[in-house]
C-alpha cells in the first residue's frame, strides 16, 4: 500500500437570507468516514445561526445531523472542520458492508436513470469492452465519460440528470459521476455516487467540495473513479458521503418556510 | 393541553355562528322596517348591507338595493364571505377541525344546524317564509349554545368559545350603533326634527333589545338611553361593557388555567375599564362615532392578539 | 359483475334450514315487523348523518359528504369460526412483522432465495431510508386490516393484507354502537362479544411502543391527518377522540428541541407516537416527496434518530404489496416454521411466462389486478367484461406484464340484507382488525363486513357502491 497523507480540513459553508428565517431545517451529511484507508483524527460540525436536532447514520452508513436555523436568522453558518488520514490504496474500497444491499446500487434513481444516450453509451462499451475484465472495461468507461462530458461550469445545477448532462456534453464532477454510475448500472454493475474532498497540490483554498463514483466489482469489490480528473483516488481523497446519487450524499440539504432569496458561499482550506 | 390550532378553531366556529346569528337577526330589523315603511325602503336596506360590513362586496354585484336582492345576499350568496350560508359552512369546517375538542352533542347541533340550513338555503328563499327561516337560524345557533352550556367543561375550551363570541359580538353591536349614530346624536333631537321612531326600533331589533329596553326602560325611547342601554348596561347582553367584561373574564381564566398572563389580558382590562370610566356624556362630548371607531378599532386589534399569544397558527 | 348462484350463504342452508350461528338471531327476526325494520333502517341512517360518519368524495365540493349504506341486518360468526381466523390473523400478523424488520436489515429471506431481490428492488413500497432502522418497540405494523373472504363452511382466504394505514374500523365501532341503540333486545338475548376496547387497546398498544428517552412522564400520542378534506377525516377525528390524543396536520408540528412537538396554546409540546394517516411518500418533504404540503419536515431524521414513534412504521407498505401477496404462504413459513392457517387466494403473477399465458387464455374468467392499485380500481373482472373491455385490457397486460396478478373469480359467500322484498343474500368480505404491541397482538372480534349491495356484485368497496354491516362473534 501507498502513501499516507494527513489534512487539516476547514469547509465552511455560508447562507444568508433576505428575509428573516420562520422555520427552516438543514440536513447535514459532513462526517467523513472512518476505515477503508481513511482515518479520521478529530472531527466536528459547528453550527451559527442553528441548533443540531438530531443526528444519526443513515442507510448508507453516512453520520447525518438535522440542524433547525434559529427563527428569525438571517445568515447561517456550518464549519465542518478536522484532521483526516489518508492512505493510497489505488481507489480500491473493498468489500460491501452495511445493511444495504449490493442490488440496491445497481437499480436507476431519477437523477441516473438511463435515457437514449446513456443506453447508447451503455451498448459501445458492452461493444468494445467485451474483452476486457471488469476493471479495465471501468476505466474505459470513465475515459469515454470525461470525454463525452466535457468539464465546464455554469451549465449544469443540482437537478441535472446523467441523462441531460450527457446529451449536453459538459458538466461538472457531479454530472460526471452520474453519468459513469448511470452507465455502470446500465452495464449491470453496482454503483455509488461520493462527495467529499480533493486536495489539489499547492493551493490552501480549494475551489469547493468533490465528488466522484465507486462501481463494485466481483475481483475487486468497490472501487473509485474520479472522471473529471481520470484517476482513481489516491491519499489526497477524503471520502465523507456515499449514496445511490447526489441526493442521498449532498453535504446540506435543506427546506425553509417563507419568502425571499437566499445566497450561498462556500470556502474550503486544506493543508497538509 | 391543547392544539394553537383547536383554539383557533374554537374561536372562529364560536365567531361565525355569531355572526350568521347577527346577520338574521339584523335581517329581522330590516324587514320589520320595510314592513312598517309605506315610501321606498332602499337607503335602510343599504344600511342593513353596510351594518354587516358587506357593502363592498355587494356593490361589486348589484347596483340597487332592493328587498330581495339584499335578503338574498345575506342569506346565501357565495360572494358575500359573512352570508348566513358561508358563516355557518365555516363554523362547521372549524367545528369538524376541532371536533376532537367538543362534546358530541355540541357537533351535532352544529352538524344539524349546517344540514338542515343547507337544505333551506339551497334556493332563494321567498319574503313570506323569511321570517320562519329566521327563527330557524336563531334557534338552531342557540341550540348549540344550549349544547355548550349544558355539556362542555368549563375548561380553556369553553373560554375560546366566548372569547370568538363576545369579540364577534362587541364588534356586531359597536357596528350597528356606528352606522346609525348620526340618529343618536344630542342635535338630532334638539333641531326637533320628529325622532324616527321606526329606525330607533331598528336599532333595538337588530339587537334583540326592543323588549328587554322597554322592561327597563319604560316607553321613553331616547337617543341617550339607547346609547347608555347598548354600551353602558352590563345588565344587556349584547352591550360593549358586556362583551368587553366576558372578554376579561374568560381571559382571566385562562391565565389562570394556564399560569400566565398575556397582552392580550392587558388590552382587554384596558377596554374594559375605559367602559366605566366613560359616561354617556363623555362619550356624547368626545364624540359617539369617535368612540365605536375606536372600540371597533380596539376589538380588531384584541383579536390579533389572542391569536398570537395562543399560538392560533404556526 | 354478476355470478350466477349457489353460492355459500351464511346464514340459509336453504329456504328452512339457517345455519347454526344465526338460529337465534333468525328466530328473533322471523317474529319482527318488516315495517318497523325499515323504521330503523332510516333511523340509523340519519343517526350516521347527524353525527357525521362520511366520508369526503375527493374532487367535489363539501356538500359531497356520502355516507356508506349501513345494512342492519348482522353478519355473524361462531366462536369456533373465529378462533381459527384469530389463530391464522394472529400467525400472518407475526410473520408480517418478521419479514418488515428482516427485509430492513439483513435481507436473509432474499438471501435464501425465498423472494425475488427484483420484487424488493423495483418497489415503491420498499424504502432505503429503513434500511438498519429499529423502530421504537421493534413494532412495524402496529395496526393491521386482514381482507378475507369466504367461499364455503370452512375455506377461508386472505383476499389483501392492509398494513399501511388501513381504514374502516370507525365504522366497525360506529355500526356496533347503532346496533346496540337499535336492537338493545339482541344483545341482552344473544352472547355477543363486544369491540368496545379497540379504542383503548390501540392506544395502550401505541403508548408501549414509545421512544425510552421521552421527556414526558406519560406517553403523548397523536394522530396526524391530512386534514378535513381527506376522505377518512371522520375515521382519524374519531380515533384521536376515543383514544384520548390530539389530532394534528402537519402545520401543528415542528421539530423542537431534537423530537416533533406541536404547537399549543400555551407552547410546544414533545409528541412521542404519532398515528399517522398520511402515506409515506407525503410524510417527509425534507427526505421524500419535496412537493408534499401534508408532511412533517425532518420527522425521518427524529424518527431514524429513536424520538419518535411513527405508526405504522414507514415501508411497511412493502409487505402488502400485491406483487409479493402470492408469496405470503412462504413468508409465513420461512419466519414462523408452520404451514399458513389462512390460504391465500391461488394467484398467477404475469411476470412469469408460464402465468402469463394461462392468464391470456383465461382473461374472461379471471379477476386480473394491478399490482400497485387498491380500492377495486384498474382492475379486470373477466366474467362481467365484455369483449372491447377484454380485448383492451389484454393489450394492456401484454404491454406490462409485471404490473399483474390474476385471480380465479371467487364465489364470494352471501349474508342476507334487508332488501324492499325482505332478505336478499349480497356478497360480503371481511376485515378483521389486529393491533401489535411489543409482546402482544390483540385481534377485536368481528371486524368491518363489507356488502356489495347490488344484487349479484362482487365490489364491496365503499368508493363503488359498497355498504356496511355490523359483525358479531358469538360468545361460547
Amino acid at each position: 500500500m501507498g502513501d499516507t497523507l494527513s489534512f487539516a480540513i476547514t469547509h465552511t459553508t455560508t447562507y444568508s437570507f433576505d428575509q428573516p428565517v420562520k422555520y427552516a431545517l438543514q440536513q447535514l451529511r459532513m462526517f467523513p468516514r472512518n476505515g477503508h484507508g481513511q482515518r479520521v483524527v478529530d472531527w466536528k460540525t459547528t453550527v451559527t445561526g442553528g441548533q443540531k436536532q438530531v443526528a444519526f447514520d443513515d442507510q448508507f452508513m453516512n453520520r447525518t445531523e438535522l440542524v433547525r436555523l434559529d427563527p428569525g436568522a438571517i445568515r447561517v453558518e456550518i464549519v465542518s472542520e478536522g484532521v483526516v488520514e489518508v492512505e493510497d490504496r489505488n481507489g480500491v474500497i473493498g468489500k460491501h458492508s452495511g445493511y444495504t444491499p449490493l442490488w440496491l446500487y445497481a437499480e436507476p434513481t431519477p437523477m441516473t436513470a438511463a435515457g437514449n444516450t446513456v443506453r447508447k453509451m451503455a451498448g459501445q462499451i458492452r461493444a468494445d469492452c467485451a474483452e476486457m475484465d471488469d476493471i479495465a472495461r471501468m476505466h474505459e468507461l470513465a475515459t469515454r465519460v470525461s470525454e463525452a462530458v466535457k468539464y465546464q461550469t455554469g451549465h449544469t445545477d443540482a437537478e441535472t440528470t446523467a441523462e441531460m448532462a450527457l446529451t449536453a456534453g459538459h458538466g461538472v464532477c457531479q454530472d460526471q459521476a452520474h453519468v459513469m454510475i448511470a452507465v455502470a448500472r446500465q452495464l449491470g454493475y453496482p454503483a455509488r455516487y461520493v462527495s467529499g474532498y480533493l486536495f489539489m497540490d499547492g493551493q490552501v483554498n480549494q475551489d469547493a467540495s468533490h465528488a466522484w463514483c465507486e462501481v463494485w466489482t466481483e475481483s475487486l469489490g468497490w472501487i473509485g473513479f474520479d472522471v473529471a480528473n481520470q484517476i482513481c483516488p489516491d491519499a489526497r481523497y477524503v471520502r465523507v458521503a456515499a449514496g445511490r446519487d447526489y441526493g442521498d450524499a449532498a453535504p446540506i440539504q435543506g427546506v425553509r418556510h417563507g419568502a425571499g432569496d437566499e445566497q450561498l458561499q462556500v470556502s474550503l482550506q486544506v493543508q497538509q | 393541553m391543547m392544539l394553537g390550532k383547536t383554539a383557533g378553531g374554537l374561536f372562529w366556529m364560536f365567531r361565525y355562528l355569531e355572526r350568521a346569528e347577527n346577520t338574521a337577526r339584523l335581517l329581522e330589523a330590516g324587514w320589520h322596517m320595510a314592513l312598517n315603511r309605506s315610501s321606498t325602503a332602499s337607503n335602510e336596506w343599504q344600511s342593513v348591507v353596510t351594518t354587516a360590513g358587506v357593502l363592498n362586496a355587494y356593490n361589486q354585484k348589484h347596483d340597487e338595493f332592493s328587498a330581495s336582492r339584499v335578503i338574498d345576499f345575506l342569506l346565501r350568496d357565495k360572494d358575500n364571505p359573512s352570508s348566513v350560508m358561508n358563516s355557518i359552512d365555516l363554523a362547521r369546517s372549524n367545528a369538524r377541525q376541532v371536533r376532537t375538542a367538543l362534546s358530541s352533542e355540541v357537533w351535532e347541533a352544529t352538524n344539524e344546524c349546517w344540514m338542515i340550513l343547507k337544505q333551506e338555503l339551497a334556493r332563494p328563499v321567498a319574503e313570506r317564509n323569511l321570517h320562519d327561516l329566521l327563527s330557524t337560524i336563531r334557534y338552531r345557533t342557540s341550540v348549540v349554545r344550549g349544547a355548550l352550556y349544558g355539556t362542555m367543561l368549563r375548561n380553556d375550551i369553553f373560554a375560546f368559545s366566548r372569547l370568538g363570541t363576545f369579540l364577534e359580538r362587541a364588534d356586531n353591536t359597536a357596528r350597528i350603533l356606528d352606522v346609525k349614530y348620526y340618529l343618536l346624536l344630542p342635535s338630532a333631537s334638539f333641531v326637533g326634527s320628529s325622532i324616527d321612531n321606526v329606525q330607533w326600533e331598528v336599532i333595538l331589533h337588530s339587537v334583540s333589545a326592543q323588549r328587554s329596553y322597554r322592561w327597563l326602560h319604560g316607553g321613553d325611547i331616547s337617543a341617550q338611553g339607547i346609547v347608555d342601554f347598548l354600551v353602558f348596561d352590563r345588565r344587556m347582553p349584547r352591550s360593549l361593557a358586556f362583551c368587553a367584561a366576558e372578554t376579561v373574564r374568560y381571559l382571566e381564566q385562562l391565565e389562570q388555567e394556564y399560569g400566565t398572563r398575556q397582552e392580550s389580558q392587558i388590552l382587554a382590562e384596558r377596554m374594559s375599564e375605559r367602559m366605566s370610566q366613560n359616561t354617556i356624556e363623555s362619550v356624547f362630548q368626545n364624540g359617539l362615532h369617535e368612540f365605536l371607531a375606536e372600540f371597533i378599532a380596539d376589538t380588531t386589534q384584541l383579536a390579533k392578539h389572542i391569536e398570537q399569544d395562543f399560538s392560533f397558527y404556526g | 359483475m354478476t355470478t350466477t348462484p349457489p353460492c355459500f350463504d351464511e346464514m340459509l342452508i336453504s329456504q328452512d334450514q339457517v345455519r347454526d350461528p344465526y338460529s337465534d338471531y333468525y328466530d328473533w327476526f322471523s317474529k319482527e315487523d318488516l315495517k318497523r325494520l325499515r323504521l330503523k333502517s332510516a333511523e340509523a341512517e340519519a343517526f350516521f348523518r347527524k353525527i357525521g360518519i362520511t366520508f369526503n368524495v375527493y374532487g367535489q365540493d363539501e356538500a359531497d359528504e356520502r355516507l356508506i349504506p349501513f345494512d342492519i341486518v348482522p353478519r355473524i360468526i361462531s366462536s369456533r369460526e373465529w378462533a381459527r381466523l384469530e389463530r391464522g390473523i394472529d400467525q400472518r400478523v407475526r410473520a408480517i412483522n418478521a419479514f418488515l424488520h428482516d427485509i430492513y436489515h439483513r435481507q436473509e429471506i432474499l438471501r435464501a432465495g425465498r423472494i425475488p431481490a427484483e420484487l424488493i428492488a423495483r418497489n415503491a413500497a420498499f424504502l432505503p431510508e429503513m434500511m438498519g432502522v429499529n423502530p421504537p418497540g421493534g413494532v412495524y405494523s402496529h395496526i393491521a386490516g386482514i381482507d378475507l373472504v369466504r367461499t364455503g363452511e370452512d375455506d377461508f382466504f386472505v383476499l389483501e393484507d392492509n398494513v399501511r394505514t388501513p381504514s374502516g374500523v370507525s365504522y366497525m365501532l360506529e355500526n356496533r354502537e347503532t346496533m346496540l341503540q337499535m336492537f338493545p333486545e339482541l344483545f341482552t338475548r344473544m352472547k355477543i362479544r363486544p369491540v368496545s376496547a379497540y379504542p383503548r387497546l390501540l392506544r395502550r398498544s401505541l403508548s408501549n411502543c414509545a421512544p425510552e428517552n421521552s421527556p414526558n412522564r406519560k406517553p403523548v400520542v397523536a394522530v396526524l391527518t391530512p386534514g378535513i378534506h381527506n376522505s377518512a377525516y371522520f375515521e382519524h377525528a374519531f380515533l384521536a377522540d376515543q383514544m384520548g390524543a390530539e389530532l394534528v396536520e402537519s402545520t401543528d408540528l415542528s421539530v423542537v428541541d431534537g423530537r416533533i412537538a406541536m404547537r399549543t396554546t400555551q407552547g410546544f409540546q414533545p409528541v412521542d407516537v404519532i398515528y399517522r394517516r398520511v402515506d409515506d411518500a407525503y410524510l417527509d418533504p425534507l427526505n421524500f416527496n419535496p412537493e408534499s404540503l401534508l408532511g412533517v419536515p425532518g420527522i425521518m431524521d427524529v424518527y431514524r434518530a429513536g424520538n419518535i414513534t411513527l405508526a405504522n412504521a414507514p415501508g411497511t407498505g412493502i409487505a402488502d404489496d400485491k406483487a409479493l401477496y402470492s408469496y405470503m404462504p412462504d413468508i409465513i413459513e420461512f419466519y414462523t416454521g408452520e404451514q399458513a392457517i389462512l390460504k391465500n387466494v391461488p394467484t398467477w403473477r404475469c411476470s412469469e411466462a408460464d402465468s402469463l399465458a394461462y392468464v391470456l387464455e383465461h382473461l374472461s374468467e379471471l379477476v386480473v389486478k394491478e399490482v400497485h392499485g387498491s380500492g377495486g380500481y384498474g382492475m379486470l373482472v373477466g366474467p362481467a367484461a365484455n369483449k372491447k373491455e377484454l380485448s383492451d385490457f389484454e393489450a394492456k397486460l401484454r404491454a406490462k406484464p409485471a404490473n399483474y396478478i390474476a385471480q380465479p373469480t371467487l364465489a364470494l359467500s352471501t349474508v342476507p340484507i334487508l332488501a324492499k322484498s325482505g332478505l336478499a343474500p349480497r356478497h360480503v368480505d371481511l376485515r378483521p382488525f389486529v393491533l401489535v404491541s411489543p409482546n402482544k397482538i390483540d385481534i377485536t372480534p368481528g371486524g368491518l363486513t363489507r356488502v356489495a349491495l347490488k344484487q349479484g356484485s362482487l365490489v364491496v368497496n365503499s368508493s363503488q357502491g359498497g355498504g356496511t354491516k355490523d359483525t358479531w362473534v358469538l360468545g361460547d
